[in-house]
C-alpha cells in the first residue's frame, strides 16, 4: 500500500518554489518521492520529526533484511507482491543446512563440506545453498560455541544461531558478529533482556511467536528501540498452517500496509517434518509461499538439487522468458551433410532439443529462431513462428552455407507450416516434419541422418 | 494501527464436476478460496484428488525404481490399475499412448476395448488420455467415449483442433471433458468459450499442461495460479473449472528423475505440490510413493 503522492505533498514546506531539491515544485518532488525517483534528504527544510516520518512513510513495505557478508551476503525481503504474475519476486530465499552441536564431529565435517561442494551448474547459472544454521541443544555451552568457532573459521558463509540459552546465543554472536549472523529465537519471554545486549553488536534478528498476534508487540518494540533488521517465525507447525501464517504475513504487510509484520520469514521444515523427503516438501512449499530464510536438517545431492531448481523456477522473473540468442548452434562437430533442426529460442526448448540432439551422438545444427523466448506451439499460436519469420530466419542465418544437401527439420508439434515455410524458403527446401515432442529424437534423428549421408 | 488478520472472501465459485458414475464417483472442484485456503471467507468442498498413471503398453523408457513397486502388473494394463487401488488414489489415469501413430498407431477399437475393461475393473474413476495426435485422437476418444457410453469417464484432451467432434463425442455418450490448450490464458479461455457453445460448463476440466520442475514449471504454477484467481477472485465464468495436474510423464522423462530414485520423487513430488499449491483440483502422478508422501505433507498435523 505505497503512500500517494498527493499525501506527501501536505507534510512538505510547500511554501514557495525554492527548487532546492532540484524540482520545480514541492508538487512535483512529492511525486518523484511516492515513485522512487527522489529521497528524502534533497529537500533541506524539514523538521526531523517529519523527515522520520516521511522515511518510514516511504520504506519498502517488507524490510530488507542481509544476513552474513561480503559476497556471502543472503539479501532477503523488500517484496512487491504476493503472487509472483503480479511482477516478479525478488530476492530468493536462504537456504539454511543445520548443524546441531550434538551431531558428532565427523558430521559437522560431513556437513560442512557438503555446503561448500554440493553446486549444481543449471541453465547458466550455479545453484547452491547459501547459509548454515548452528543448533545449540547439547546443553554444553562451550560445545555450542566451539562449533560456532569451527564454522566461522572455516567458511564464509551467513549463519542462523539457534539457541533457547540468551548467554550461550549472544556469545556465539560475539565470535561472529562480523559476519552478520540472525539470532534466533527472540520471544515474548526473553525480549526485554534481549534488547540491551542486541543493541551491543547489532545484527539481524529472529522472532518466534506462538501466532502472528505474538509477534506484533515484539517487532514494535524492537523497532522503538533501534532494531529493524527482523525475521518472522509465526511458530507454524504444520503445512496448513504454514501456509495461513505466511499468506496472512504477507497480505498485511503488502496490502494492508502493517508496519509491524513488514519483515521477511524464517521457517524451519527441519523441525516440522520427521522424514526426510517429506522436509524438502514441506520446504519446497515455503519457497512457493514466501518464507525467506529456510532451514533443513539435513539434505544431500539428490535432495538438495531439486529443491534449488525450485527456487529458481519460483524467482525467476515471469515478464523475462528465459531466451538464448537467435542463430545456428552447433552440436558435436557436424559437416556438410548433417541435418539441420529448426525450433525456436525459449532456453529450455533449446536445452531439450539440444541434450536430446546430443545423446543420439549424431553432429547436428540447431536453428533457433527468435520467438521471443516461447515455446514453439505458443510461439507459433502467437505468430512468432509461422512458416514466413522462420523462412525468413532460415535465409539469413547463414545455414544455407554450411550444409550442402536442402533438408530442414521442423518440429511435429507445428507440422501444419510446412507448405508455407518451403514457400517462403522459394521451394529450394524440402520441409521434414520432425517429432512432436524431443523424446522422439532419439528414434528419429540417427536414421535421418544416416539417409542424408547416404545422399551425399 | 490495529491488526486486523487479513481474511478474503470471493465471489467466484469453481464448479463442481463429477467424474464416473454411482459408486465410482468422485467429485472436484466447488471451491470459493483459494488453495489450501481454509482460513479465508468460505470452503473447498472437494479438496485436491489424486490419480496415479496406466499406460496401455509396457513402457520402454521408465527407470528402474519407477517400475519396480508395479514390476508384476506393467504389462498389463488392467491388473496395473486394480494396482493402483492399492496406493489410495482417487482416480486412475489410462494412456492410449499405443494409438499414437508415432508409437504403435493402435486401431481405436482395441483402444477402447481396454479403456472399458479398465473401466469395469477398479472401483475408481477412469480418467482417459489419447495421445493427443490431434487427427488420431477424434477416432480413438469418440470410440472410447461409444464403447464405455454412459460410464462418464473423464476424457482428453480436447484440443482447439478437434474440440467438435472429440467433445461432441464425449457429450452424447454422457463423459466429461478435459479441454487442454499449451500454456497460455487466452487460449484456454477460448477453448472453453467454443468448447460451451454445445458442451455443458460443469462437465469440462481445464488441463492447462503441466510442465516438470526446471522445465518450464515456473510457466505451469503461474499460469494455474492466474486462472484459479481469475475464476475465484474475478468470477470469470470460462476459467470456473477445475483443473488437472498432469505431470507425472513430464517429470519423469527428465533426465533428473530417471537418474536416481530420491531425486525422481523429488522432481514429481515438488512439481506436484507447487501446482496444487498454484490451483490443481486434481492431479495425475507416475510414482505411487510420490502420492504418498504428497498426501502425507499435507495432512500433518
Amino acid at each position: 500500500m505505497p503512500i500517494a503522492g498527493s499525501e506527501i505533498v501536505k507534510m512538505l514546506p510547500g511554501k514557495k518554489p525554492c527548487k532546492d531539491c532540484g524540482f520545480p515544485t514541492c508538487f512535483a518532488f512529492a511525486m518523484k518521492l511516492a515513485s522512487g525517483g527522489a529521497t528524502v534528504d534533497k529537500c533541506p527544510y524539514l523538521s526531523e520529526e517529519v523527515k522520520a516520518k516521511l522515511l518510514d512513510l516511504l520504506a519498502p513495505p517488507i524490510k530488507l533484511v542481509t544476513i552474513g557478508s561480503g559476497e556471502n551476503a543472503v539479501k532477503i525481503g523488500n517484496e512487491e507482491v504476493i503472487y509472483r504474475h503480479e511482477k516478479t519476486f525478488v530476492h530468493s530465499p536462504g537456504i539454511a543446512l543445520l548443524i546441531s552441536d550434538k551431531d558428532d564431529k565427523a558430521k559437522i565435517e560431513e556437513k560442512i563440506k557438503k555446503i561448500k561442494e554440493l553446486q549444481f551448474p543449471w541453465v547458466g547459472v550455479n545453484l547452491k545453498a547459501n547459509l548454515l544454521a548452528l543448533y545449540f541443544a547439547s546443553g554444553d555451552k562451550n560445545k555450542f560455541l566451539a562449533l560456532v568457532k569451527k564454522v566461522y573459521d572455516s567458511t564464509d558463509l551467513g549463519m542462523v544461531l539457534i539457541s533457547e540459552d540468551m548467554d550461550a546465543l549472544f556469545a556465539a554472536r560475539d565470535i561472529c558478529a562480523d559476519r552478520h549472523p540472525l539470532l534466533y529465537p527472540i520471544t515474548k519471554e526473553n525480549i526485554d533482556k534481549a534488547i540491551p545486549k542486541i543493541k551491543a553488536n547489532l545484527t539481524p534478528v529472529g522472532l518466534r511467536g506462538g501466532s502472528i498476534e505474538e509477534l506484533i508487540p515484539l517487532t514494535s518494540k524492537l523497532k522503538d528501540a533501534g532494531i529493524e533488521e527482523l525475521s518472522l517465525d509465526p511458530g507454524s507447525k504444520n503445512l496448513l498452517e504454514a501456509i495461513r501464517d505466511q499468506t496472512f504475513i504477507r497480505r498485511a504487510a503488502l496490502k494492508q500496509g502493517f508496519r509491524p509484520l513488514g519483515y521477511p520469514t524464517v521457517a524451519f521444515p527441519c523441525f516440522m517434518a520427521k522424514d526426510g523427503l517429506k522436509e524438502m516438501l514441506v520446504g519446497s512449499a515455503f519457497i512457493n509461499k514466501w518464507a525467506s530464510i529456510i532451514v533443513f536438517s539435513d539434505f544431500d545431492q539428490y535432495s538438495l538439487l531439486p529443491l534449488l531448481v525450485q527456487r529458481l523456477n519460483i524467482y525467476t522473473d515471469p515478464r523475462f522468458p528465459m531466451a538464448v540468442e537467435q542463430k545456428y548452434y552447433e552440436v558435436g562437430e557436424p559437416d556438410e551433410s548433417s541435418p539441420v533442426l529448426v525450433t525456436s529460442n525459449w532456453a529450455l526448448t533449446y536445452f531439450l532439443v539440444s541434450s536430446a540432439v546430443e545423446a543420439t551422438k549424431v553432429p547436428a545444427y540447431i536453428c533457433v529462431k527468435d520467438a521471443e523466448g516461447l515455446g514453439v506451439l505458443t510461439a507459433w499460436a502467437a505468430g512468432k513462428f509461422s512458416g514466413d519469420s522462420v523462412g525468413a530466419f532460415i535465409k539469413k542465418c547463414g545455414i544455407g552455407g554450411k550444409v550442402k544437401h536442402r533438408k530442414l527439420i521442423i518440429p511435429g508439434k507445428v507440422a501444419r507450416i510446412k507448405g508455407e515455410l518451403e514457400d517462403a524458403l522459394n521451394l529450394e527446401w524440402e520441409v521434414i516434419v520432425g517429432p512432436r515432442e524431443t523424446t522422439g529424437i532419439a528414434a528419429f534423428l540417427p536414421g535421418f541422418a544416416k539417409q542424408l549421408k547416404g545422399l551425399s | 494501527m490495529e491488526y486486523k488478520a487479513p481474511v478474503e472472501a470471493y465471489s467466484g465459485v469453481v464448479r463442481e464436476v463429477t467424474i464416473g458414475k454411482g459408486k465410482k464417483s468422485l467429485k472436484i472442484g466447488g471451491e470459493n478460496i483459494l488453495p489450501l485456503h481454509f482460513f479465508d471467507q468460505g470452503s473447498n468442498p472437494n479438496p485436491a484428488k489424486f490419480a496415479l498413471e496406466v499406460l496401455d503398453m509396457k513402457p520402454e523408457d521408465w527407470p528402474e525404481h519407477a517400475v519396480e513397486p508395479l514390476r508384476d502388473v506393467i504389462s498389463n494394463s488392467v491388473s496395473w490399475a486394480k494396482k493402483c487401488q492399492d496406493f489410495a488414489v482417487d482416480a486412475v489415469s489410462l494412456f492410449l499412448v499405443s494409438t499414437d501413430p508415432a508409437v504403435k498407431n493402435a486401431p481405436a477399437d482395441k483402444a477402447a476395448a481396454l479403456a472399458k475393461e479398465v473401466a469395469e475393473a477398479i472401483n475408481v474413476p477412469l480418467i482417459i488420455y489419447g495421445s493427443g495426435d490431434e487427427k488420431k485422437d477424434v477416432e480413438v476418444l469418440s470410440k472410447v467415449a461409444e464403447v464405455c457410453d454412459g460410464m462418464n469417464l473423464l476424457i482428453g484432451p480436447v484440443l482447439k483442433e478437434n474440440y467438435e467432434a472429440v467433445g461432441k463425442a464425449i457429450l452424447d455418450h454422457g463423459h466429461t471433458a478435459i479441454a487442454q490448450s499449451p500454456l497460455d490464458i487466452n487460449l484456454l479461455k477460448e477453448l472453453n468459450v467454443k468448447l460451451s457453445k454445445f458442451f455443458p460448463s460443469d462437465r469440462i476440466v481445464i488441463d492447462p499442461l503441466s510442465s516438470a520442475l526446471g522445465y518450464g514449471m515456473e510457466y505451469s504454477f503461474s499460469l494455474v495460479e492466474r486462472v484459479k484467481q481469475i475464476g475465484v477472485i474475478t468470477k470469470d465464468s470460462m476459467t470456473m473449472m477445475p483443473i488437472i495436474a498432469n505431470l507425472g510423464g513430464e517429470c519423469w522423462k527428465t533426465k533428473q528423475a530417471k537418474e536416481n530414485k530420491k531425486q525422481g520423487l523429488l522432481w514429481e513430488g515438488m512439481t506436484a505440490l507447487s501446482l496444487l499449491l498454484a490451483g490443481a483440483n486434481i492431479i495425475v502422478l507416475r510414482h505411487p510413493e510420490t502420492l504418498k508422501l504428497i498426501k502425507e505433507t499435507i495432512e500433518a498435523r
